[in-house]
C-alpha cells in the first residue's frame, strides 16, 4: 500500500497545522469508505481534495465537522485533532465543533427565510449578539465577507430562495462565516453554478484564505489548481498523494495521480 | 472587504478548548434533551391510549362470551305430559313439574334450598313454556331423560360477572336479594355454571328487556351481504375509473373536475353519504328501508374514492417500460393495459380494496340514517336474495343499538360485538398485509 | 323476483350472443382465425356488448322513471279532501303504497283472487275485511279513494313491469341481431369493442361526479323545502334548538347556532389533544427515532386510525365518561353533571385524530429536503434548533393543511359525538357540560319518528348542507395548501 503521509510530511510549511488527522477510517455499514488516511491541514491555506467520484473525498470532508454523525450507519475511527484536540472525543459537543468548523454545501441551500434571517440564524443560535444592533453588524460583516453585500443590502427582508444560484451560494458562504469559524469546509461549492458565478466564488475563496483555513472538495482540476495551495488526491478511499498544488499537478509522485490528472481515470 | 471591526468580531465557538462546553452550550443541550423528551412523551401517550383502548375493550367485552346456564336433567312421562296438557294453566303445570325435578336434583346433591315458582321465573324466565314447547315439538322424547341447558336471566348472569352484587341489588320483580342465596345454593350443587356463549355469536338481536338473549349473528350476516354489494360494485367501478383516469384520460377540464371530485369525496363526512342514501335510494327510488342492499350502495359510494386512490397508485407503480414493450409488439393501448399493466397492478389493487372494505365494514353513521337502527336484526334472512332486501342490521349499527339501550346488560354485548368486529377487521388487514408482502414488486 | 330473472335472461342472451358471434366470425373465415381482422373473441364481445349495454341501460332508466310516472298519475286520482289537515300528499301516497302491498300480500296468501284485488267496484268493507284476514295491517286512514288509488297503483305497476320486461328483452334480441349482422371477416371488431370499453371506463369515472351531484341535489332540494316551511334567517341566526316532538311541525325552535357552537367546541378540544401529540410524535418519528423504533411505533399509532368510530364512541360513553365523572363529577370537583360532555367527546376524538395528524405531518416533514437540515447542522445548530427554526417553518404550510384536514374530520365525525357528547343543545363555556353537534342532530332528527315532510326532519338536510359546505370549504382550502407546499419541493 502506498504510504501517503510521507508526502505530506515532506512538505515544508510556514503556516501552523490546523487539522491533524491520523489513521482515519470510515465505514458506511459494511463499506469501508475511508482507509488509513493521514493528513495535516494548515491554517490560512486553501486545501483542495480531488479524485474521481466515490473516492471518499466528500466523506472525509464531512468527518472534519462530524456531519457524518447525522447518518445512522456511518462509523468513524482514528484521530482528528483540531488544534491538538480530538474532535471525536466524548467530551466534544458536535454543535460547538461545527461553529468552529463551518460548512458550505454542493447545492446552495438557503433556508426558506429572509436573507437577513439566513445569515443571522447562526449567530442567533450561538448567542453571539447582545442586541439587534450587534446582530445587524454581524450580518453586514458576514455579507461583506461573502462578497454579496452590495447586491442584497437593499432587500435584506426578501426570501433567500429568490436569489440566483451564484448569489445563493455566496449567501450560504456568508451564512457560514457569520459564526466566525476557524475552518471552512466547502463541498463542491461551484458544481451547481455557471462559469461567471463560479469565478466570483473562486475569487471569494481566495480572499477567505487570509482569515480561515479553507478545505474545498472539487471535481474540477482546473479549479483546484486555481484556488488551492495544497492538494490531496483521493482514490478508492485512500489518500494517494498530498502536497503543494503546483507539485501535484506538474510532477506527481504516484502513477495513479498522473493517470487522473491526465484524464485516464476518473 | 476592509471592515474595521473584522478583527474584533466575537467568535461563536470561542477560541477556547472544544473539550469543555460553556454555559450556553449546556443550556442548548438541555433544551435539546427536553425537546426530544416531548417527542418521546407524545409517542408514549399515543401508545398508552392504544393500550387503554384495547384493555378496556377486552376487559369489558370478554364477559359477553360467557353466559350462565342451569343444567337440569328432566324426564317427562307420557302420563305427566297428558296430565299437564289437560290442565287449564298448562305452562304453570310444566313449571311445577320442573320445580319438583329441580328440588329432587338438589336433594340428591345434598343441598338444601327453598324456592317457589316466582323465584324460578326471576332466575330462569318462563321455564314452563320452554318445556312445553320442547315436548310438543318432540313428543318422541317423552319418557326419556333429557338434559336441559337453560339460560339464566341477565341479572343472575350479572351476579356471576360481578355486575350485580348484594349491596347494590334492590328487590324488584326482576331479582331479589333472597334469590342470590338460591343461586349460591345452586352453584354449590353444581347446577348453575358459566358456559361459552354460543347464542351470542350465532343469535339474533333480542327485545329491549332481554339483554341475555341478544346475539350478533344476524347482523354479521347483514354486514356480509353489504360487503358483497360493496365488493361487487366498488371493485369493478373503482378499477375502471382508475384505469380511465390513469391510462386514457386526456388532460382536460372534465378530467380535472373528476380528479378534484374524487379527492374531495374522500374527505366528505360519512354522515353526508347517509343523507344521500336516504334521499336518493329510499325517498326517491323507494328501495326497502334497512336493507343491506341500500347499506351496500351507500358504502360503495363512500369507499369508491379510497379504492380509486389506491388503485391509481398501484397502476402508477407499474413502470412505463412495460406499456412501451406491449405497444412495441403491436398491442393496442387497451390490450397493453388489460394484458400487462392491470395484472401487474392487481396485488396492489386487491390490497387497497380489502382496506377499503375494512373501512366500510366499520362505518356506522350512514347506516343509521337508512334505518339500520333499533330492533331490526330479528332473525336470519330466508334465502340469498332476501339477504339483500330484508331489513337487517350490520355489526357496527347493532353495536350502536345496544349501546343506546337503557339496560346496562347490553353494554357488555356492545363491547363483545366490538371484539368480533375488530376480529374481522384484523383478519382483513392481515390478509392485505400478506398480499402486499407476498406480491409486492419493487421496480 | 322477476327483476332478478330479467337480468339473468339478458345475461343469458348475451352469453348466447358471445358464442354465436364468435362462431359466426370463425365460420366466415372458414375456421381460420388468421383470416379475421380481429381475434375471434372480439366478435363475441362485440355482440355481447350490443346486447347488454342498451338492455341494461333501458332497464335502469325505466326503473327510475316508472315510479315517478305512476306517482304523478296516482296523485291526480287522490281528491284534495283526502289530504288531511297537517298531513301531506307524500303521506297519502305512502298510505297508497302500503295498501297496495297489503293487497299483494293478500293475493299471495290466497285471501283474495287477483281479479278481486283489481276490481274497482269491490265493496270497501269486504276488501278491508279480507285484508285483515290475510294478516295485513289496516289503518284507519284507508278510505275508498285511497283503496281505489292503491288498486290502480297495483295495476299500473304490474303493467309497467310487464312492458319493461318485454321492452328490455326485445332490445336485447335486437342487439343480438344487429351484432350478428355486423359480424364478418373485415369487420373491425376490436376497434368497436375497445371504443365501447373506453366509454364504459368513462362512465365508471363519472360515478364520482354523479355522487357529488347526488349529494348536492339531495341536500339542496330538501333544504329548499325546509326553508319553505321554516324561515332561513331563524335557522341561521336562531340561538335556540328545541324541536317539538310531535313531528308535525308546530312550535319548534330550530336555530343552528348552538349546534355549531357544540361542533366547534368539541373540535377545538379534539385538536388541542391531537395536534401537539400528533405533531411531536411525527417529529420524533421522522427526526429522532431509530429505524427499529420507527418500524414499531409508527404502525402501532396508525392502528388508532384503523379502529372504527363506533368503538371510540363506546369508549367515550362507557370508559372515558365515567372516568371523567370520578374526577370532575359530584364526587370530585363537581364540575360535571353527567358522563357525556364536550370534554368526553373531544378527548376521545382527539385520540382518534392523533394518527391522522401524525402521519400527514410525518409525510410533510420528510418532504423537507435534507439539504436544509445539513445547512443548519453545518452552522452548529442542535437537532432541536434545526427542527424548530428550519424544518418546521419550512413545513408550516403543509402542517397547517394537515391540521385543517384534521379539523374537517373532527367537524364531520358522528359516532363519537352521538354517544359521547350528549343530546342537549347549549350555548355554554363549561367544557364539562353536555352539548351537541350538527352531526349528532342529523342522526337524531332522521332516526326519530318524525314525518319526512315535517320541518323537524327536513332540518336535518339543512344541517347536512351546512356541514357539507363547511367541510368542503376546509378540504378544498387544505388540499390547495398541501399541494402548493408539495410543488415547492418538487
Amino acid at each position: 500500500m502506498y504510504d501517503a503521509p510521507k508526502t505530506a510530511e515532506s512538505t515544508v510549511s510556514q503556516n501552523e497545522i490546523k487539522f491533524d488527522c491520523r489513521d482515519c477510517q470510515v465505514w458506511y455499514g459494511d463499506t469501508h469508505a475511508i482507509k488509513d488516511v493521514n493528513i495535516q491541514i494548515e491554517d490560512n491555506t486553501v486545501t483542495s481534495f480531488i479524485g474521481p467520484s466515490g473516492c471518499g473525498k466528500s466523506t472525509f470532508l464531512r468527518c472534519l465537522n462530524r456531519m457524518n454523525d447525522t447518518i445512522d450507519v456511518a462509523r468513524v475511527e482514528g484521530q482528528f485533532l483540531l488544534d491538538g484536540e480530538d474532535i471525536y472525543d466524548r467530551k466534544v459537543d458536535p454543535v460547538q465543533l461545527r461553529a468552529k468548523v463551518g460548512m458550505v454545501f454542493q447545492k446552495p441551500n438557503p433556508f426558506p427565510k429572509s436573507i437577513y434571517d439566513n445569515v443571522a440564524y447562526g449567530p442567533k443560535i450561538h448567542g453571539m449578539a447582545k442586541n439587534k444592533a450587534e446582530l445587524d453588524e454581524i450580518v453586514e460583516r458576514a455579507l461583506r465577507r461573502g462578497a454579496i453585500w452590495d447586491e442584497v443590502k437593499d432587500r435584506l427582508d426578501q426570501p433567500g430562495t429568490g436569489l440566483s444560484g451564484g448569489q445563493q451560494q455566496r449567501l450560504c458562504i456568508a451564512r457560514a462565516v457569520a459564526t466566525e469559524p476557524e475552518v471552512l469546509l466547502m463541498d463542491e461549492p461551484c458544481s451547481a453554478l455557471d462559469p461567471i458565478a463560479t469565478a466570483l466564488v473562486e475569487e471569494l475563496i481566495d480572499e477567505l484564505r487570509t482569515r480561515y483555513s479553507v478545505v474545498i472538495v472539487t471535481h474540477s482540476m482546473q479549479q483546484a489548481a486555481r484556488v488551492s495551495q495544497k492538494t490531496a488526491f483521493f482514490h478508492l478511499g485512500n489518500l494517494v498523494e498530498f502536497g503543494d498544488t503546483g507539485e501535484i499537478f506538474t510532477n506527481p509522485n504516484d502513477p495513479r495521480t498522473e493517470s487522473y490528472i491526465t484524464g485516464r481515470i476518473g | 472587504m476592509t471592515d474595521a471591526s473584522i478583527d474584533t468580531a466575537p467568535a461563536a465557538g470561542g477560541k477556547g478548548s472544544l473539550l469543555g462546553s460553556d454555559a450556553r452550550t449546556k443550556k442548548r443541550n438541555a433544551a435539546e434533551k427536553r425537546f426530544r423528551l416531548y417527542g418521546m412523551a407524545a409517542i408514549a401517550i399515543g401508545l398508552f391510549f392504544l393500550l387503554v383502548l384495547f384493555v378496556s375493550i377486552i376487559r369489558s367485552g370478554a364477559p359477553a362470551f360467557t353466559r350462565t346456564v342451569v343444567d337440569v336433567e328432566f324426564t317427562l312421562t307420557q302420563a305427566e305430559f297428558e296430565a299437564a296438557e289437560s290442565e287449564l294453566f298448562k305452562t304453570k303445570a310444566y313449571s311445577n313439574l320442573f320445580i319438583q325435578k329441580l328440588k329432587s336434583q338438589l336433594d340428591a346433591a345434598g343441598v338444601e334450598a327453598e324456592f317457589d315458582e316466582s323465584a324460578i321465573e326471576r332466575l330462569l324466565g318462563k321455564v314452563g313454556s320452554t318445556l312445553r314447547e320442547f315436548y310438543r315439538a318432540n313428543p318422541e322424547q317423552l319418557g326419556q331423560p333429557v338434559d336441559f341447558e337453560l339460560a339464566a336471566s341477565s341479572r343472575v348472569d350479572g351476579y356471576f360477572k360481578g355486575r350485580v352484587s348484594r349491596d347494590t341489588l334492590q328487590d324488584s320483580r326482576f331479582l331479589q336479594v333472597s334469590d342470590l342465596d338460591l343461586v349460591d345454593r345452586l352453584e354449590e350443587a353444581g347446577v348453575i355454571r358459566q358456559a361459552f356463549n354460543w347464542p351470542f355469536i350465532t343469535g339474533a338481536d333480542s327485545g329491549v328487556d332481554n339483554p341475555g338473549g341478544a346475539g350478533i349473528g344476524a347482523s354479521v350476516v347483514g354486514s356480509f351481504f353489504m360487503m358483497l354489494v360493496v365488493l361487487a360494485l366498488s371493485l369493478p367501478i373503482g378499477v375502471a375509473a382508475s384505469i380511465y383516469l390513469e391510462e386514457f384520460a386526456p388532460k382536460n377540464r372534465w378530467t380535472d373536475l373528476i380528479e378534484v371530485n374524487i379527492s374531495n369525496l374522500a374527505a366528505v363526512p360519512s354522515i353526508v353519504f347517509g343523507i344521500l342514501g336516504l334521499a336518493v335510494f329510499i325517498q326517491f327510488m323507494h328501495l326497502p328501508q334497512s336493507a343491506p342492499l341500500v347499506g351496500g350502495l351507500v358504502l360503495t359510494l363512500m369507499t369508491l374514492p379510497t379504492i380509486i386512490i389506491s388503485t391509481r397508485a398501484s397502476l402508477r407503480a407499474v413502470p412505463p417500460s412495460i406499456r412501451d414493450a406491449a405497444l412495441g409488439v403491436g398491442a393496442s393501448k387497451m390490450q397493453a393495459v388489460f394484458h400487462h399493466v392491470l395484472p401487474l397492478a392487481m396485488p396492489g389493487i386487491l390490497t387497497g380494496t380489502i382496506i377499503g372494505l375494512a373501512q366500510a365494514l366499520g362505518e356506522t353513521a350512514p347506516l343509521l340514517l337508512i334505518g339500520m337502527v333499533g330492533f331490526v336484526a330479528r332473525g336470519y334472512p330466508d334465502g340469498f336474495i332476501a339477504g339483500f332486501t330484508e331489513p337487517n342490521s350490520a355489526m357496527p349499527a347493532q353495536i350502536y343499538t345496544w349501546a343506546t339501550r337503557a339496560d346496562a346488560g347490553f353494554y357488555e354485548k356492545a363491547w363483545g360485538g366490538i371484539i368480533i368486529l375488530l376480529a374481522f377487521l384484523l383478519t382483513m388487514n392481515i390478509i392485505a398485509i400478506i398480499l402486499r408482502r407476498r406480491f409486492e414488486r419493487r421496480w | 323476483m322477476p327483476l332478478f330473472w330479467l337480468i339473468l335472461a339478458v345475461l343469458g342472451v348475451a352469453l348466447a350472443g358471445f358464442i354465436l358471434g364468435r362462431s359466426r366470425a370463425l365460420g366466415h373465415a372458414g375456421g381460420d382465425s388468421r383470416g379475421l381482422h380481429s381475434l375471434p373473441n372480439y366478435y363475441g364481445w362485440n355482440v355481447a356488448l350490443k346486447i347488454m349495454v342498451p338492455a341494461f341501460g333501458l332497464l335502469v332508466v325505466w326503473l327510475l322513471l316508472q315510479p315517478l310516472y305512476i306517482t304523478s298519475q296516482i296523485s291526480e286520482m287522490i281528491p284534495e279532501a283526502s289530504v288531511a289537515d297537517g298531513g301531506s300528499l307524500g303521506l297519502v301516497l305512502a298510505e297508497v303504497r302500503r295498501a297496495a302491498e297489503g293487497l299483494d300480500a293478500a293475493v299471495a296468501s290466497g285471501a283474495m283472487t287477483e281479479e278481486f284485488a283489481r276490481d274497482v267496484r269491490a265493496d270497501f268493507a269486504d276488501v278491508t275485511q279480507r285484508l285483515k284476514d290475510a294478516g295485513q295491517i289496516v289503518t284507519g286512514t284507508i278510505t275508498q279513494p285511497i283503496l281505489n288509488a292503491a288498486q290502480s297503483y297495483r295495476i299500473m305497476t304490474a303493467t309497467g313491469n310487464m312492458a319493461m320486461s318485454v321492452a328490455v328483452l326485445v332490445l336485447a334480441l335486437a342487439g343480438l341481431a344487429w351484432g350478428l349482422r355486423q359480424t364478418g371477416v373485415s369487420f373491425r371488431a376490436r376497434n368497436v369493442v375497445e371504443t365501447s370499453v373506453r366509454a364504459l371506463l368513462i362512465a365508471a369515472a363519472s360515478v364520482a361526479i354523479l355522487t357529488t351531484v347526488g349529494i348536492v341535489l339531495s341536500l339542496v332540494f330538501n333544504t329548499v323545502e325546509f326553508f319553505r316551511l321554516y324561515p332561513a334567517s331563524e335557522f341561521f341566526f336562531g340561538t335556540n334548538w328545541a324541536p317539538s316532538f310531535s313531528g308535525r311541525g308546530g312550535a319548534s325552535d330550530l336555530g343552528v347556532i348552538p349546534l355549531l357552537w357544540g361542533t366547534f367546541y368539541i373540535s377545538i378540544v379534539a385538536l388541542l389533544v391531537a395536534v401537539p401529540i400528533g405533531l411531536f410524535a411525527a417529529i420524533y418519528l421522522s427526526e429522532y427515532a431509530s429505524s427499529r423504533v420507527r418500524s414499531i411505533a409508527k404502525p402501532a399509532i396508525e392502528v388508532l386510525a384503523g379502529i372504527p368510530t363506533i368503538v371510540y364512541g363506546l369508549f367515550a360513553l362507557l370508559t372515558v365518561g365515567p372516568l371523567l365523572m370520578e374526577v370532575f363529577g359530584k364526587e370530585g370537583l363537581g364540575w360535571m353533571q353527567s358522563g357525556t360532555s364536550v370534554m368526553t367527546a373531544g378527548l376521545v376524538m382527539g385520540i382518534m385524530l392523533i394518527p391522522f395528524v401524525s402521519s400527514l405531518s410525518d409525510d410533510i416533514i420528510n418532504a423537507v429536503p435534507q439539504a436544509m437540515r445539513d445547512g443548519s447542522y453545518g452552522l452548529g445548530a442542535t437537532q432541536s434548533e434545526t427542527i424548530r427554526q428550519v424544518v418546521l417553518p419550512a413545513a408550516l404550510p403543509g402542517i397547517v393543511g394537515a391540521i385543517l384536514l384534521a379539523a374537517s374530520r373532527a367537524i364531520g365525525e358522528t359516532m363519537i359525538v352521538v354517544l359521547g357528547a350528549g343530546a342537549a343543545a347549549r350555548l355554554e363555556l363549561n367544557p364539562f357540560e353536555a352539548m351537541t353537534t350538527v352531526t349528532a342532530k342529523i342522526v337524531s332528527q332522521l332516526t326519530g319518528d318524525a314525518d319526512f315532510a315535517s320541518p323537524e326532519a327536513l332540518v336535518a338536510f339543512a344541517l347536512g348542507m351546512t356541514l357539507f359546505v363547511l367541510t368542503l370549504g376546509l378540504n378544498v382550502f387544505a388540499l390547495f395548501i398541501v399541494r402548493k407546499y408539495r410543488e415547492q419541493y418538487e
